[in-house]
């Protein structure tokens, strides 16, 4: 067209400016954290990791695609189990078994797709725990891996990992750490890319994305596909550290899905900026629970609903209500120069 | 009218929600270029058969074609890079999207542009429908008249062939209903075939060339829009009464 107004696309606000500064001064404390903390706090910042990166792969699934599943527990007890199947039996470096890990969830997510796909809404949900509950059950009757009590990862296998039990914490902790920072750094490029547009446009609207030239299906497929991959490394990580994996334990529900949604939902979901607060709330109320015992989950649930019911967009809902901040700059804000003269 | 190239066709087109019909051996054609109205009672169908159109319905019997191609199989993201531009008669917007934004689905996506090139079109049809103070606002929080407007301006910036308007006229101003008639005119002007909804005739007839009305999913006249509009037929369904008092 001829004529238009002279105009500039702009995409970091000066919150976001703000969020990368702190957020790369909390990124040096924490990767110097082996030299400060104790072991207890790399433990529990390890899990913090993982529960970060679990969350935002939610989100992003659940969040953007609309696909809620609470079934990703399959592909963490996938990744968990490719990795000491590798590493025990297959010889490989637990490290570069992390990898694998992702690319057999990825394989696994394939035809979980096909199955799930065909399901709606609720339905979908309960088909991708159904789904997760099957591979429990297919991993708990193989003997090779413990059946159902479990196998531990063999002395000589962990020794491989690095010389010493210090020089092996601080590793496990160094990639996690690589690993929740490699999964927000692709969500956030991600949601900045083109392929951001039509995921935030299926979180608002799927009819209107696909009247807008957007293959819905084809988004979400791949979407469901990549995330798989990410859960799948991520649970190679998470029981790379426990050392120990059981059908259980790797297949649980509660562990690898109700606190990721949790974490999700409360922090605020749709938004990349939700499970980063999520998490935080997350572990503040677990420490302060911790003596609680069963009650705990109680409480849990308790802050849950009574956030959602006056934050129905999370916490970070309630803050760009009020101030219009994002930490992680994914929109692109529209600066007319001069209006032209219209005749 | 000139023997244009058709672009668009329906042909013999049925489709049923349980026992009811709502598109009833519904035949037409749109020529490259022209401007087409749809007039027709609440409920008789006008809706469904643009979402038979656009693919967010299939048809039980029946087959659309679009720039010689039979497009009655494809879905409607295709149907949309083919050149098909729809507007919801309830808007669709991407509320937590800036207006920009939601232009930019369509351009990048539907228009398979650039993002510069993106950027351009979009501006343009910001500026073209009057939306450009408003590009930085969430969709989410505007009004519904201007949610209406999103719906059109989203559809133009795939730079459709044909554009499909569903009831974007109701509850104007005569001013602001003058102003969309113009705006209408020029993208008709720019070579865009156009069908258009709509309840307010006098708007309508200032654009359309032809018009088509539709009851109980069939379509019962069809021709020049002043000879339509006198006919038998329409004078029964609307009873009498002004087609503009009757959308009121
Ligand atoms: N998905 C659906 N399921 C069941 N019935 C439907 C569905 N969509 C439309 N209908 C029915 O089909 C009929 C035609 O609807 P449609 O929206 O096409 O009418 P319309 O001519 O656009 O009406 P209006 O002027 O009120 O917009 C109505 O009776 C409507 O209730
Ligand atoms: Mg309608």
């Amino acid at each position: 067209m001829a004529d238009i107004p002279a105009y500039a696309v702009s995409r970091a606000t000066r919150s976001s400016r703000i969020g990368m500064a702190i957020g790369l001064i909390v990124l040096i404390i924490l990767a110097t954290a082996p030299w400060w903390a104790g072991r207890a706090d790399l433990r529990l910042l390890i899990e913090i990791f993982y529960y970060l990166a679990l969350a935002q792969l939610w989100n992003l699934l659940a969040g953007y695609t609309g696909l809620v599943s609470v079934g990703q527990q399959a592909f963490v007890g996938l990744g968990g189990y490719t990795l000491f199947a590798l590493a025990a039996f297959g010889g490989v470096n637990p490290l570069a078994a992390i990898a694998l890990a992702g690319v057999v969830a990825a394989i696994f997510a394939l035809p979980t797709a096909f199955l799930v796909f065909r399901l709606r809404g609720a339905y979908f949900a309960i088909g991708t725990w159904v789904v997760a509950e099957v591979y429990r059950l297919g991993f708990a009757q193989v003997s090779a891996l413990g059946g159902g009590s479990g196998m531990s990862l063999p002395a000589d296998v962990v020794r491989s990992i690095a010389d010493g039990r210090q020089a092996r914490e601080w590793l496990v902790y160094w990639v996690a750490l690589i690993i929740v920072l490699a999964a927000m750094a692709i969500v956030y490029a991600l949601l900045r890319s083109r392929q951001g547009l039509a995921l935030t446009a299926i979180r608002d609207s799927e009819p209107a994305s696909e009247s807008l030239g957007v293959n819905t299906y084809r988004t979400k497929l791949v979407i469901y596909i990549a995330v798989a991959f990410a859960t799948g490394l991520v649970g190679a990580l998470i029981f790379l550290q426990k050392l120990r994996i059981s059908p259980d334990a790797a297949f649980s529900v509660n562990d690898w899905t109700a606190f990721v949604i949790f974490i999700v939902v409360i922090g605020g979901i749709g938004r990349i900026e939700g499970p980063i607060i999520g998490v935080i709330v997350f572990f503040v109320l677990r420490e302060l629970f911790v003596d609680f015992g069963a009650w705990y989950l109680m409480l849990l649930g308790a802050v849950a609903v009574v956030i959602m019911l006056l934050a129905p967009r999370g916490l970070w809902g309630l803050l760009t209500d009020r101030w219009d901040i994002q930490l992680f700059p994914v929109r692109r804000a529209l600066v007319v120069k001069e209006t032209k003269d219209s005749g | 009218m000139t023997a244009a190239k058709t672009i668009l066709s329906m042909d013999m087109v049925s489709k049923s929600y349980g026992a009811l019909k709502v598109t009833d051996a519904l035949s037409l054609t749109l020529g490259e270029g022209e401007a087409l109205g749809v007039i027709g009672p609440n409920g008789a169908g006008k809706s469904t058969m643009f979402n038979l159109i656009a693919g967010g319905v299939a048809p039980d019997e029946g087959k659309v074609f679009f720039d010689g191609k039979d497009i009655t199989g494809m879905p409607p993201f295709e149907r949309c890079k083919a050149g098909i531009g729809r507007s919801y008669q309830i808007p669709h917007p991407f509320e937590g999207m800036t207006v920009f934004e939601n232009l930019l689905v369509g351009a990048r996506f539907g228009g398979d542009l650039s993002e510069a090139q993106a950027y351009d079109r979009c501006v343009a049809v910001l500026d073209q429908t009057g939306l450009l103070p408003k590009a930085n606002v969430r969709a989410g929080s505007l009004t519904l008249l201007e949610r209406k407007r999103l719906e059109m301006a989203r559809a133009l910036s795939t730079n459709p062939r044909v554009l499909l308007l569903d009831e974007i006229a109701g509850g104007l101003t005569e001013q602001e209903c003058h102003s969309l008639v113009e705006t209408i005119q020029q993208i008709h002007a720019s070579g865009t075939s156009i069908i258009w909804i709509e309840h307010i005739v006098h708007a309508l007839v200032a654009v359309v060339s032809r018009l088509i009305v539709i009851n109980f999913g069939a379509k019962i006249e069809e021709g020049e829009p002043k000879a339509v509009m006198e006919s038998a037929a329409v004078r029964e369904i609307y009873m009498g009464i002004e087609v503009d008092d009757a959308a009121a």
